[in-house]
């Protein structure tokens, strides 16, 4: 196994305990038992909804499921209420610097939800290279493909969007090349 | 039935560590009769407590030792400042790192035994010959084969030494990646092979066979079919009703006597308590990392320079594994996260060639190495859009249609890159932590661009529609540890005697990576574990007449 110190870095969370990772799912459970109406440990409202935006950016809702559809944003949430609680101050920072840029380039502007896409996209672009832009990045691959059980990809909607197939027992041909030679046809 | 014993009371043999080596070596010394208590510093979990939970895997590998609590420094050279974190990861629980490792079970070669001998002396390295030939290994091969269980097809490689017994298991289903690399192997007149896999592909000594749920890399198997030593060979020791497996136990000193002989180990427990366990000889299996690390904390007034360590060789020739990782992406889908990692290899480079101009070989494997969040932070091709609407659609686009070929090459044993205790920081129970020294020899760099040249080829010939890979670069951290308590007959150029018995001290061995002389094409478990098979059986033979 290659073992690199890429892998240690890698775009990822925080280095969480296991306690903390049971409380995010904890949280996450919660929520989502909340009359059955999510709410957010962390982010208040309007933040939820800026940070929505930038996740659809990311992943945005085309004619599959994309990020908000996903929940990714109850993610995020959950992750910066338990095991990514260090990095609230990066998503704070970040989005107050990412505000300023709005009202620059879209003075008429009221917030980065209500922005055209086309129009949220080329905001971010500004931002591309920032630690916010990569944190909110990673925490929207994670939250889109990651275990439901932790707020995000809800209904495994992440997954059937890639063609992971989420079980215990597949059964061979697991593709097209292996099914050939299975046939005999190669 | 497990048996419990008390600190006070001396037993036959203590082990440390319970992962490939210390498995296998506390199941034969229980197996024969003996009183065996195996201290392993990581908790004992079962299947029940390993979940497919990629979030949990990516943030805190929740299976390997934790760089917060356990800290090392590394720097390439003297020269370099250090920088802390995890540069030697290893298995932290009861079965050490086959828990939860990918179960490539090569064994290694003729050639690997004798390498100097055929190729000379290679200039400021320490580059020298096995003082065991692959023939002495063999029937330990065969029998760590038969005791696990692994899967593979006996013949199907030219390359591989000669074998006494076929494989227990036949080779596990073929996967698109597997097909897709025989075929470009094929066509560019190689010899692509089966790949044999510590999983069962049938039912085996009471273990169900693999479901193919793909989580076999970095995650624990949770119906038991990888070939752990937790699922295999620690659960027969337990039954012997000899052996105490005792979990959470941190071995910070082995202790000695006046005479120079070892009389057991002090240890933190659960609660960091101090224990000193008594044992007639104790046998250090904590791998190429962590075994060194130890002996270096046992000095003693006896021992001024560690224990077992009169060559001034304890922590010296640090081999790390090596190997680069191409991706090719095909037409139809492969949906590679299904089953195991790795069905094809190729062992055609394996051996050096004076020809390419410099030393060093290796084979190159078919694999995909991703869970879902890994492949979406970075499996792309590094040129495509990385966040918005032409992100997602190469993401789905490439996700089931994406398989890897890892490499495994040589890396030379050089004296400068070594294991040594940090003079200054701590792990968390106060030790001295883990200095690294590391850095790859010109051959080992230049072994790394040919083979991924030649994986590249695979790739192509087999019709990919793009391949891609990262540049060649050195190698910064390992999991797979080797040559830091080297064997050899002379006790002024080695650790460890023939049969992994320290020069220095009568009643001590240590087995594990750090036994290694050369590091061999890399996957070095199933060598490990042949070692230890074979140290156990002369531990046995030695004790039965009396000559521990």
């Amino acid at each position: 196994m290659e073992f690199s110190r890429r892998d240690l870095l890698m775009g990822s969370l925080s280095f969480a305990t296991l306690a903390e990772i049971a409380e995010a799912q904890e949280h996450a459970h919660t929520a989502a038992s909340s009359n059955g109406k999510p709410v957010f440990a962390y982010l208040d409202a309007e933040t939820a909804k800026e940070i929505e935006a930038l996740t659809s950016c990311i992943i945005p809702s085309d004619d599959t499921p994309g990020a908000k559809e996903a929940g990714v944003v109850y993610f995020i949430d959950r992750a910066l209420a338990t095991f990514d609680e260090p990095r609230r101050g990066v998503y704070r920072d970040g989005l107050a610097d990412l505000q300023a840029r709005r009202k620059s380039m879209f003075p008429l502007s009221t917030s980065i939800a209500s922005l055209a896409p086309a129009r949220q996209t080329e905001l971010l672009r500004t931002i591309e290279r920032t630690d916010f832009f990569q944190l909110v990045r990673t925490h929207t691959l994670y939250g889109f493909l990651g275990d439901p059980s932790y707020g995000g990809n809800r209904n495994g909607v992440g997954w059937k969007v890639v063609g992971f197939d989420h079980k215990m027992q597949h059964q061979p041909p697991f593709g097209f090349y292996d099914a050939e030679i299975k046939r005999g046809t190669k | 039935m497990q048996a419990k014993y008390t600190p006070s009371e001396t037993v036959d043999f203590i082990v440390i560590g319970s992962g490939a080596a210390g498995g296998a070596v506390a199941k034969e010394l229980s197996v024969a009769g003996y009183r065996v208590v195996v201290l392993e510093q990581g908790p004992y979990l079962k299947e029940k407590d390993f979940k497919h939970d990629e979030i949990l895997h990516s943030t805190r590998s929740p299976l390997m030792n934790d760089p917060r609590l356990q800290p090392s420094t590394f720097r390439k050279n003297d020269t370099e400042q250090f920088t802390v974190g995890r540069s030697a990861g290893y298995g932290r629980q009861v079965g050490g790192g086959t828990v939860h490792f990918t179960a490539n079970y090569w064994r290694f070669h003729e050639i690997d035994f004798h390498e100097r001998e055929m190729w000379g002396p290679i200039a400021g390295t320490g580059f020298d010959n096995w003082p065991i030939s692959y023939a002495e290994l063999e029937p330990y091969y065969t029998k760590a084969e038969w005791d696990v269980g692994v899967s593979g097809l006996a013949g199907a490689n030219p390359f591989d030494s000669f074998r006494s017994k076929p494989f227990p298991l036949p080779p596990l289903p073929v996967k698109s990646s597997g097909v897709l690399f025989e075929r470009g192997a094929k066509k560019l007149g190689l010899h692509p092979y089966p790949s044999p896999m510590a999983i069962l592909s049938q039912p085996y000594r009471g273990r169900g066979a693999c479901t193919h749920c793909g989580f076999c890399m970095r995650y624990g198997c949770e119906i038991g079919a990888k070939s752990s030593t937790l699922a295999s060979l620690i659960r027969v020791a337990e039954r012997t009703g000899k052996c105490e497996i005792r979990a959470d136990s941190y071995v910070r000193r082995i202790q000695t006597d006046d005479n120079g002989r070892v009389t057991g180990a002090v240890y933190f427990d659960k609660d960091r308590r101090e224990v000193f366990q008594k044992a007639k000889a104790v046998v250090l299996c904590a791998n190429g990392a962590e075994s060194p690390r130890l002996l270096l904390m046992s000095k003693s007034n006896r021992f001024p320079n560690g224990l077992a360590n009169s060559s001034g060789l304890v922590g010296k020739y640090l081999m790390y594994d090596s190997g680069t990782t191409v991706h090719g992406m095909f037409e139809h889908p492969l949906n590679e996260y299904k089953s195991v990692e790795v069905t094809r290899v190729v062992q055609d480079h394996y051996n050096a060639d004076p020809k390419r101009g410099f030393y060093g070989g290796g084979g190159m494997d078919s694999r995909f190495g991703f869970n879902p969040i890994s492949f979406a932070t970075r499996g792309l091709p590094p040129e495509l859009p990385t966040w918005g609407a032409e992100y997602k659609k190469s993401l789905v686009e490439y996700y089931t249609h994406t398989m890897s070929s890892m490499s495994h090459t040589t890396t030379l044993p050089l004296p400068t890159n070594r294991i040594e205790l940090d003079p200054e920081l701590k792990d968390d129970w106060g030790l001295p932590a883990m200095r690294i020294t590391y850095q790859n020899h010109p051959d080992d760099i230049a072994t790394l661009a040919f083979v991924r040249e030649r994986q590249m080829e695979v790739l192509e010939a087999a019709g990919a529609k793009k391949v891609w890979g990262r540049p060649v670069r050195e190698i910064r951290g390992s999991v797979h540890l080797m040559g830091t308590a080297r064997m050899g007959n002379d006790p002024q150029k080695s650790v460890v005697d023939k049969f992994h018995r320290a020069h220095d001290v009568r009643n001590l061995f240590v087995v594990d990576g750090s036994s290694f002389v050369t590091s061999g094409r890399q996957q070095p478990t199933l060598t490990i574990q042949a070692l230890a098979y074979r140290a156990a059986d002369f531990m046995v033979r030695s004790a039965k007449a009396g000559e521990i």
